[in-house]
C-alpha cells in the first residue's frame, strides 16, 4: 500500500470514516514512521476517534482531539494544535473529518496548506446500506455537497459498505456493483474495499480487502 | 424495503415516522437529537412534505399543536431541556384531546445539564411536566429497530386515543447504529371529523380548544378524558419478560439500561444466581400487572436507571412494596457497566438491599 503524507476521511455520517481512520492510523504506526491522527469531527457528539485513545497511545501514533470531545459539553472547536498535521511534514497526518457537507466545512481552514504542499489522499468513505446513500447517485450527491463544503476535491474511494455486526461476507461481496458505479460516475478509483476482521478474513476471492478491528462496544447482546 | 439499513436511531425515528404518513416537522436543533431533524430537512422536500426549524421550541411545539387540529400527522423532536420548553404546548395540546407524537433523545440534567445520555425525565414524561389533569403514552425503545417501530406505533396510538405519545429514549439509542428493517410496516389511518379542515360551507364549523367557560363543562370533559385513559391502561401495556420463568430475583430496566442489565442477567445467570428482567416497553401505561405478577414470585427487585431513582418509585408502587426493591443507578451522563449490574445483583441475592 502506498502512503501519502497526509490522509483524509470524509463522507456520509455513520459511513465509517473514524473506525477506518484509527485502523489506518495504527496500520501506518506499524512502518515505524511517526503518525499523528486529527479529530476533526464537529457535528457527532458521541463514538468518536478519542474512543481508541489508548490503542493509538499504545501504538505511539498522536492523537490531536477537540478539547471537549466526549464531554458534557457541546463547544465545536478545533484545538490549534489540528495545524501540526499541515504544518509538520516529518510525520504522516490522518484526519478524521465530521459527516456530510456539514462537517467537510472544518477541512476548509487547512485546504490551502494542504493543496500547497500536494501530498494528500482525499478519501471518501461509502456505505451503501445507509438509508440516505443506497445507490452511486445518492452518494455521489454527498461527496460533492462535502467537495463545496470544504473545497477540496476527493481523490479515492473507500468502500466500507456494512451492516454493522451484522455485516456478512455477501453483504460485502453484494456492494461492489455499488463501489463500481460510483467509481465510474465519479472518475475515481478505488483504493480498498474494508470490513470488519472477521469478515474480510473469508473475503479471500475479493482483491484490495483492508482488514477493520471496531471500535470497543459498551454492550454486545443482540436486542431479539 | 424488506433488506437491512444500517441506521442511526435518530434516523430509523425519522424515516419510521415518513412510513407512517408524518409529513409535518417541526422543531429546533438539539444536541443529542438533531439527526432526526437533518434527516427530515433532507427528505420532506424530496416527498412533498415541510420541514420547518422554528424560532424556538416553543414555537415549534404550537405549529405541532396547528398542524394536530388540522388533522395531519406531525411531529417534533427534541431533547431534556427543549421538551421542558415544550411543556405548555403539551398541556394544551393534551386539552384539547389532538393526536400528535413528540420525540424526547433524553440528556443529562437538570437544567442545561449535559449533552451525554440520560433518563431521568421519566417523571416529567409519565407524570406530567405541563399543568393539569392530563396523560400522553410514552414508548420506551431499547433498540435502532423500536425506534422505528415504537414510532409508527405512537402515531397509531396517538391517533386510536386522541393523545400525544411521546418516545422517551436517550442519547446512546439516539446515536448509536444497527442494523434496521421496516418489513413489518403497518400503517392505520383514521377518521378525523373534529378536525379543522375547512367547512366548505356543507357542516357546522369545528373547534379545537382548551379553554372552557364553566367549571362543570371542564370537569365533565376531565373525567371523560379520564374515562379514555383508562381503556389505555387496560389495553395498552406492553412490556418484554427475559428469563422470568424460574426467576427468584427480577431486574426492572427500560431502554438503554435494559440492553446494559440483561448483559448483566446474562452474567448472573452464568454464576447461578436465577435472575430474569422486565423491561417496560410503555412507561405510560405502565406494565402495572407484569410487576405485580412477578412480586408474587420474586424475593426481590432491583431497579436500573440513568437517573437518581425515577420509576423505581413505579416499580414500588405497583409491586405494592410486597418485596424489597434496590437501586443501581448513574445518572448525568454516566451510563452503568455490566459489572456494576452484576454486583447490584449479586447484593440483592445476598438480602443487602
Amino acid at each position: 500500500m502506498e502512503h501519502k503524507r497526509l490522509t483524509l476521511f470524509a463522507g456520509h455520517y455513520g459511513s465509517g470514516k473514524t473506525n477506518i481512520a484509527v485502523n489506518y492510523a495504527l496500520h501506518l504506526a506499524k512502518t515505524g514512521k511517526p503518525v499523528c491522527i486529527a479529530d476533526l469531527d464537529i457535528v457527532n457528539p458521541y463514538f468518536r476517534t478519542k474512543d481508541s485513545a489508548k490503542e493509538l497511545e499504545a501504538a505511539g501514533v498522536t492523537l490531536v482531539s477537540p478539547q471537549f470531545a466526549n464531554s458534557n459539553v457541546d463547544l465545536p472547536a478545533l484545538p490549534a494544535e489540528a495545524y501540526r498535521l499541515v504544518q509538520d511534514k516529518s510525520t504522516y497526518g490522518i484526519m478524521d473529518i465530521g459527516g456530510d457537507d456539514r462537517g467537510a466545512y472544518a477541512l476548509g481552514r487547512y485546504v490551502p496548506a494542504i493543496l500547497e504542499e500536494n501530498d494528500y489522499r482525499m478519501v471518501f468513505v461509502a456505505n451503501c446500506f445507509r438509508p440516505l446513500t443506497p445507490t452511486a447517485e445518492d452518494a455521489l450527491e454527498i461527496m460533492r455537497e462535502i467537495e463545496a463544503a470544504c473545497g477540496l476535491k476527493f481523490t479515492h474511494i473507500v468502500n466500507n459498505s456494512n451492516l454493522g455486526t451484522l455485516t456478512t461476507p455477501q453483504d460485502v461481496l453484494d456492494s461492489v456493483k455499488f463501489t463500481e458505479d460510483l467509481c465510474r460516475i465519479s472518475g475515481l478509483p478505488l483504493w480498498m474495499h474494508t470490513a470488519e476482521r472477521s469478515v474480510a478474513a473469508t473475503l479471500t476471492e475479493l482483491p484490495n480487502v483492508f482488514s477493520l478491528q471496531l471500535q470497543e462496544k459498551y454492550f454486545d447482546l443482540p436486542m431479539n | 424495503m424488506a433488506q437491512k439499513v444500517l441506521m442511526k436511531g435518530n434516523e430509523a425515528i425519522a424515516e419510521a415516522a415518513i412510513r407512517a404518513g408524518c409529513r409535518h416537522y417541526f422543531g429546533y436543533p438539539i444536541t443529542p437529537q438533531t439527526e432526526i431533524a437533518a434527516y427530515m430537512a433532507k427528505k420532506m422536500p424530496k416527498i412533498g412534505g415541510v420541514f420547518l426549524q422554528a424560532e424556538s421550541e416553543i414555537a415549534s411545539i404550537n405549529m405541532v399543536y396547528g398542524a394536530a387540529a388540522a388533522g395531519v400527522r406531525v411531529m417534533t423532536s427534541s431533547s431534556s431541556p427543549g421538551i421542558s420548553l415544550k411543556s405548555e404546548g403539551l398541556s394544551y395540546i393534551a386539552g384539547s384531546d389532538v393526536p400528535a407524537l413528540v420525540v424526547n433523545v433524553q440528556r443529562g440534567g437538570p437544567g442545561l445539564g449535559g449533552i451525554q445520555p440520560s433518563q431521568s425525565d421519566y417523571f416529567q414524561a409519565t407524570k406530567g411536566g405541563g399543568h393539569g389533569d392530563y396523560r400522553m403514552i410514552v414508548l420506551a425503545p431499547a433498540s435502532v429497530q423500536e425506534m422505528a417501530s415504537l414510532t409508527m406505533k405512537g402515531f397509531d396510538l396517538a391517533d386510536k386515543y386522541l393523545m400525544t405519545s411521546m418516545i422517551l429514549a436517550d442519547g446512546t439509542i439516539g446515536q448509536m447504529m444497527e442494523p434496521i428493517s421496516f418489513e413489518d410496516a403497518e400503517v392505520n389511518t383514521y377518521e378525523k371529523p373534529w378536525a379543522l379542515t375547512g367547512t366548505n360551507c356543507q357542516r357546522k364549523h369545528n373547534v379545537v380548544n382548551s379553554l372552557y367557560l364553566k367549571a362543570d363543562e371542564l370537569e365533565a370533559k376531565n373525567i371523560e378524558r379520564y374515562e379514555r385513559y383508562a381503556i389505555v391502561e387496560e389495553n395498552e401495556p406492553m412490556w418484554e419478560e427475559y428469563m422470568m420463568e424460574d426467576a427468584e430475583y427480577c431486574v426492572v430496566a427500560y431502554g438503554i439500561a435494559s440492553r446494559v442489565a440483561k448483559n448483566a442477567v446474562v452474567a448472573a445467570r452464568a454464576e447461578g444466581i436465577k435472575v430474569g428482567l422486565i423491561r417496560p416497553i410503555t412507561l405510560w401505561p405502565f406494565p402495572k400487572k407484569a410487576l405485580l405478577a412477578a412480586a408474587d414470585k420474586v424475593k426481590s427487585f432491583v431497579c436500573v436507571e440513568l437517573s437518581m431513582g425515577q420509576m423505581i418509585e413505579d416499580v414500588r408502587l405497583y409491586t405494592e412494596c410486597k418485596k424489597p426493591v434496590s437501586l443501581c443507578s448513574r445518572c448525568g451522563g454516566m451510563i452503568p457497566s455490566p459489572e456494576e449490574v452484576l454486583e447490584a445483583i449479586r447484593k440483592a441475592q445476598k438480602g443487602e438491599n
